[in-house]
């Protein structure tokens, strides 16, 4: 797992270290656990697919580990990796530059974008497939992102291929591309509806965060919706709807046990069983039952 | 109806007015006065052209957001000929953040879907202030899907903060009807008219806003994110909303210019408040004449016209490689990420 990403999993103070020294001894780096707190070394929390082995905590993984986890080895085929960012509002005010941030956070991820998007086989299944990172500005829809999900959606409808979407998103609709980010939303969606109208199945696997204009478009038009344990998932983000109505929210509001009792969510998937489960669904939808899931 | 109450930035000129009227009553008439006052008067009405005319884009979302500014129901009443009301999504409840039914101007009927502010106290209680639930998205698309089956094309006024935030809102699913709005919209097979009368709100008023035509009046505003919510993210600082208000280009002149809506309907001088008879008007005329227009696509091309013209948004760069990183870059990046990350506890 060599692109793990850790932003969300912080990196362990000096207290925290004293006591993993004493607890495991010579074990490598640690990091500590968003949801529960708990320490865990980096490389048995890499081992486990990055959920945490005390809480279930499903945490952000990089877009390539996903795709390396789902997709058969050496037959993801990348589409648009050239699409870049740019500041076309001039957000360049008070000490915060978009251009520069854009250029940190390529320099971080090694990918120009938010969003890897592509064609492969899961389980022997040709499928086309689409990540949102987590880890590059929190996975948020500008024009690349946009552009590439609806490329790919066009592709897929060409090529009658099962789409599959990821989201990983906590930061919806990126505020700093304007108008430009909302109409990804528009674009995205009526994409779908090409495809839905065509017959084509839409799969959409939500992850830990997927907020705002992601879950208000793409997210939540899968023919299938799925939800990783404990992942994060709504239109407006908890901090938001507390401070409107003055109130404290309900234990586990928004995750995906909460949406899957609301019904919008078909069902629940541990990270190690994606791969099975999603193959298995695409020969059910597609009518292909002779192959083993 | 006229209101005369006044924004932090139109007092200069009020307070001229006032003084003008105080001179003309408090004095006898003589020629004197006369011409001072006439002076004046122009004085004023020059002050007054200019003001409006170079609106910043704060300026622009207060008037936007004016308590007196005309409403869809004010819209209603003096916009259109015929108006029955359809109530409801058939399913859990009447949101009156919405309202909807079946209207008609001249000889041109259609299904008028509306985002209400309300009018008074009561209204803006029931209403959520224009903030609708998710009932609220599923009786428009309710409507707009009745308005299919008649082949009578919709319009859409759009005023909204945005998407009603509470919990019952996210358990019934407000981010899925949003979605299932915006892609069913652009599947119709009527024309779709849109309009922006006060603020556009992000992804709640996207919900109502994929239409063959998009117009937008001249003092409303449409943006990813409300001023307020981009400095406060952004900068840290909320108050800096007038500047965050001017970079997110949220203006109908700065979005008619980059091809986000069509035409502008003008407003009467200093807003469609100063007098909502004229600004009813002014929209009954523009929703008219794009009814006129957008009948003129053939059916069969409305859905694909609609893919089009949306799917032409988005500015990027092609052609683009990853930078080169030397090992030494890597290993210095790495070293500062751990640093931050572990100063982040
Ligand atoms: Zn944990």
């Amino acid at each position: 797992m060599a692109f793990f990403g850790w932003d969300k999993l912080k990196l362990i103070g000096k207290s925290d270290k004293q006591q993993i020294n004493k607890k495991e001894e010579g074990s490598g780096p640690a990091v500590k656990c968003k949801r529960c707190g708990e320490i865990i070394i980096k490389k048995m929390l890499e081992g486990n697919l990055g959920v945490c082995s005390h809480c279930n905590y499903h945490s952000h993984i990089s877009a390539k580990t996903r795709i390396n986890l789902l997709i058969d080895e050496g037959t993801f085929v990348e589409h648009d990796s050239d699409l870049r960012s740019l500041d076309i509002l001039g957000f360049e005010r008070h000490g915060k530059s978009y251009s520069k941030k854009l250029e940190q956070e390529i320099k971080k991820n090694r990918m120009l974008s938010a969003m890897l998007s592509g064609v492969g086989k899961l389980k022997e299944r040709p499928v086309a497939i689409g990540v949102t990172d987590p880890n590059f500005i929190a996975g948020s829809m500008g024009s690349v992102v946009g552009e590439k999900f609806t490329r790919l959606a066009e592709h897929a409808l060409e090529k009658r291929l099962p789409l599959i979407v990821v989201s990983g998103s906590g930061g919806g609709a990126r505020m700093h591309e304007g108008l430009y980010s909302l109409m990804q939303m528009a674009k995205t969606s009526a994409a779908l509806g090409k495809l839905r109208e065509a017959g084509v199945p839409y799969i959409s696997v939500v992850t830990d965060s997927t907020m705002g204009g992601i879950w208000a478009s793409w997210a939540a038009l899968g023919d299938v919706i799925i939800g990783e344990p404990g992942a994060h998932a709504g239109f407006t983000g908890p901090r938001v709807i507390k401070t409107t109505i003055n109130q404290d929210l309900p234990e586990g509001f928004q995750r995906s046990e909460f949406l899957l009792e609301h019904g919008q969510l078909d069902l629940i998937v541990e990270r190690c069983e994606m791969r099975d489960k999603l193959a298995s669904l695409l020969d059910l939808l597609l009518g292909d039952t002779t192959k083993t899931a | 109806m006229q209101d005369n109450s006044t924004l932090p930035f139109e007092r200069p000129l009020f307070e001229l007015r006032a003084r003008i009227e105080d001179m003309l009553s408090n004095s006898e008439q003589t020629e004197g006065l006369e011409n001072q006052v006439r002076v004046m008067r122009q004085q004023a009405d020059s002050m007054e052209k200019e003001l409006y005319e170079n609106l910043s884009p704060w300026n622009t979302v207060q008037i936007a957001r004016h308590q007196s500014r005309p409403t869809t129901r004010d819209y209603i009443e003096h916009s259109l000929d015929r108006f029955e009301e359809l109530h409801g999504d058939r399913a859990f409840r009447d949101d009156m953040a919405i309202v909807t039914g079946l209207a008609s101007i001249e000889d041109e009927r259609f299904m008028l879907i509306g985002q209400h502010r309300g009018r008074n106290v009561e209204e803006r209680h029931q209403s959520h202030a224009g903030c609708s639930h998710p009932e609220g998205y599923r009786k428009a698309l309710l409507k707009m899907k009745l308005a299919e089956r008649f082949n009578i094309p919709i319009v859409c006024l759009i005023d909204t903060k945005g998407a009603y935030p509470g919990i019952g809102a996210e358990e019934r699913g407000q981010g899925i009807a949003l979605a299932e709005n915006i892609r069913d919209m652009s599947l119709l097979n009527v024309p779709v008219i849109c309009c922006i009368i006060g603020e556009g709100g992000s992804g709640g008023a996207l919900a109502l806003g994929i239409g063959n035509k998009i117009l937008m009046l001249q003092h409303a505003y449409y943006s990813v994110i409300t001023p307020e919510g981009c400095a406060s993210i952004l900068w840290r600082d909320g108050e800096l909303k007038a500047e965050a208000a001017e970079v997110l280009k949220l203006t109908s002149k700065d979005l008619k210019e980059r091809g986000f809506i069509d035409d502008i309907v003008p407003e009467p001088l200093g807003g469609a408040h100063r007098n909502s008879a004229s600004a009813a008007k002014f929209l009954r005329e523009s929703i008219l004449a794009a009814i006129k227009e957008v009948k003129q696509i053939p059916q069969e091309e409305l859905a694909q016209h609609r893919y089009d013209k949306y799917r032409k948004f988005g500015e990027f760069l092609s052609n683009q490689t990853l930078p080169d990183f030397d090992e030494e870059e890597k290993s210095a990046e790495e070293a500062l990420e751990a640093e931050s990350g572990a100063a982040q506890e």
